[in-house]
């Protein structure tokens, strides 16, 4: 047989490219259901990791299931908010897509395109319950150096204190950037506050010297990993930006509780105005 | 069937060290040792079944389209590793990223198919997969271990270093950061190349 002529070459290629694509695809579709719950448990796994919960896996147990069982019995509510600070309905958020909306709406020309970029945000929080303290834990995700960051924030009920902090990114250079995914660096922000003493909303700087004991809103900065810091805090400080409306609310709410006597004040001010 | 197609690859004609082929992934991968193996449990997998198909299908291509069918095998086989890395070792997956999609490029593998599958019996070319494969990941597992001992203090993830003779823990020693970076994967390459050259005196040039 001629294998060099022109219809044996056609026939050959397209046959050959058949037979590769019926393999790939049937293996594809086998094995995508055990991929889809492999990202689905790194996702769950971030979320305990922010709240310290799901780190030491017994042997005898499947990482799978033992993710699942803890994500279960820790965290109570799932929830998706707007801008405005609304619970919507839940569904299951894509954080990309909501990174792509919050860049559109930074170069938007105009306040009315910005505003209607606004209302596409979803914004997802979790809640967990853990011995007795109920953790909000929010996500955030942007640019790093080579490719995406992403992380989630356990934040104390006060609406202030940070509990704990996983993060994790697609390549940021192993032993510089990449350190920002390290224990040692995510220990850091335990104990650390959004708002300054006067009540302003500052998020948390990530600085050279930003770890030192009296600053309450910094965390020490990766050595050599610096863009990659820096990227981390604006990523930070931008998505909890967006979520400021709830904190308002939440916060507001947990200072009437105990006082409701200023409260009544405050209303007495409010109508001697009139 | 010759001996030699087994031995060779794995010290005399080492793909890495000898032929200087599929250098890029070698630095790229050999950070930590788990990563390396599972590159070179890869890489021998692709290799060993695109030589035995193509050496199969040998007499059937077309001479015109040779590369592209060889092609087409070989990422056919990558991206089966990659499908079920991501279902079976997801971690790994992960650690390895764009890696395991880059064997397609690994100049040994096509290489290989080129030099010998197209020429030779099928299990005779299996077995040469096998032994290139094998002779990338000698030398890809002994680069990790070095970097990983020096780079991190650990080997497959668990403490070697003792963790008292760390700096600070008041200790005398600390971790090498040049070693977790690229450049030192390549010294340490040249340094078995350096070595291999010291113990076989005819690839030295006069």
């Amino acid at each position: 047989m001629n294998t060099n002529s022109n219809t044996y070459t056609v026939i050959y290629s397209v046959l050959l490219t058949l037979v590769v694509a019926a393999v790939l695809a049937f293996v594809s579709s086998s094995l995508r259901g055990r991929q889809n719950e492999n990202i689905a448990t790194e996702k769950k796994q971030s979320i305990l990791k922010s709240a310290a919960l799901g780190l030491e896996k017994p042997e005898s147990e499947s990482l799978n299931s033992y993710i699942d069982k803890l994500y279960k019995e820790y965290i109570v509510d799932e929830f998706v908010l707007n801008t405005k600070g609304e619970k919507l309905d839940n569904e299951n958020v894509d954080l990309k897509a909501q990174y792509d909306i919050m860049r559109q709406i930074t170069s938007a020309k105009d306040q009315t395109k910005a505003e209607a970029l606004k209302e596409k945000l979803r914004l997802p929080v979790f809640v967990c319950s853990k011995e007795g303290k109920t953790l909000n834990i929010f996500p955030c995700y942007g640019a790093g150096l080579w490719g995406p960051i992403w992380g989630y924030i356990a934040v104390e009920d006060d609406f202030n204190t940070i509990y704990g902090v996983a993060f994790d990114h697609k390549g940021e250079t192993p032993g510089l950037g990449a350190e920002i995914a390290a224990d040692k660096f995510t220990a850091q922000f335990k104990g650390k506050k959004l708002y300054d003493a006067d009540g302003n909303f500052v998020s948390v700087a990530i600085v050279k010297g930003g770890g030192q004991q009296d600053n309450p809103n910094g965390v020490d900065a990766v050595s050599g990993g610096t863009i990659t810091s820096s990227a981390l805090q604006k990523t930070i400080a931008s998505w909890f930006a967006q979520y400021s409306a709830y904190f308002e609310v939440a916060r507001a709410a947990k200072v009437e509780v105990p006082a409701a006597v200023e409260g009544e004040e405050l209303e007495t001010i409010a109508s001697s105005e009139e | 069937m010759n001996k030699e197609i087994f031995t060779k690859p794995l010290f005399k004609g080492n793909p890495i060290s000898v032929l200087v082929l599929g250098i890029c992934s070698a630095l790229a991968v050999t950070v930590q040792l788990e990563g390396a193996l599972v590159m070179a449990l890869s890489v021998t997998f692709v290799t060993a079944f695109s030589s035995l198909i193509i050496s199969l299908m040998r007499n059937t291509i077309p001479n015109r389209i040779r590369i592209i069918v060889q092609l087409v095998v070989v990422a056919m086989f990558v991206i089966l590793i990659d499908q079920v890395l991501k279902a079976f070792a997801y971690q790994v997956s992960k650690q390895l990223s764009v890696y395991i999609g880059l064997i397609i490029t690994n100049c040994i593998i096509m290489g290989r198919i080129e030099a010998f599958a197209l020429g030779n019996k099928p299990f005779a070319s299996f077995v040469d997969g096998i032994a290139n494969g094998l002779g990338y990941g000698i030398i890809l597992v002994i680069v990790a271990f070095f970097r990983e001992l020096f780079g991190s203090g650990t080997i497959l993830g668990y403490q070697i270093i003792p963790q008292n003779w760390y700096i600070a823990n008041g200790g005398f020693y600390e971790n090498n950061g040049l070693m977790i970076l690229p450049p030192m994967a390549l010294i340490l390459l040249g340094c078995v190349i350096w070595v291999q050259r010291a113990i076989q005196k005819d690839l030295q040039e006069k």
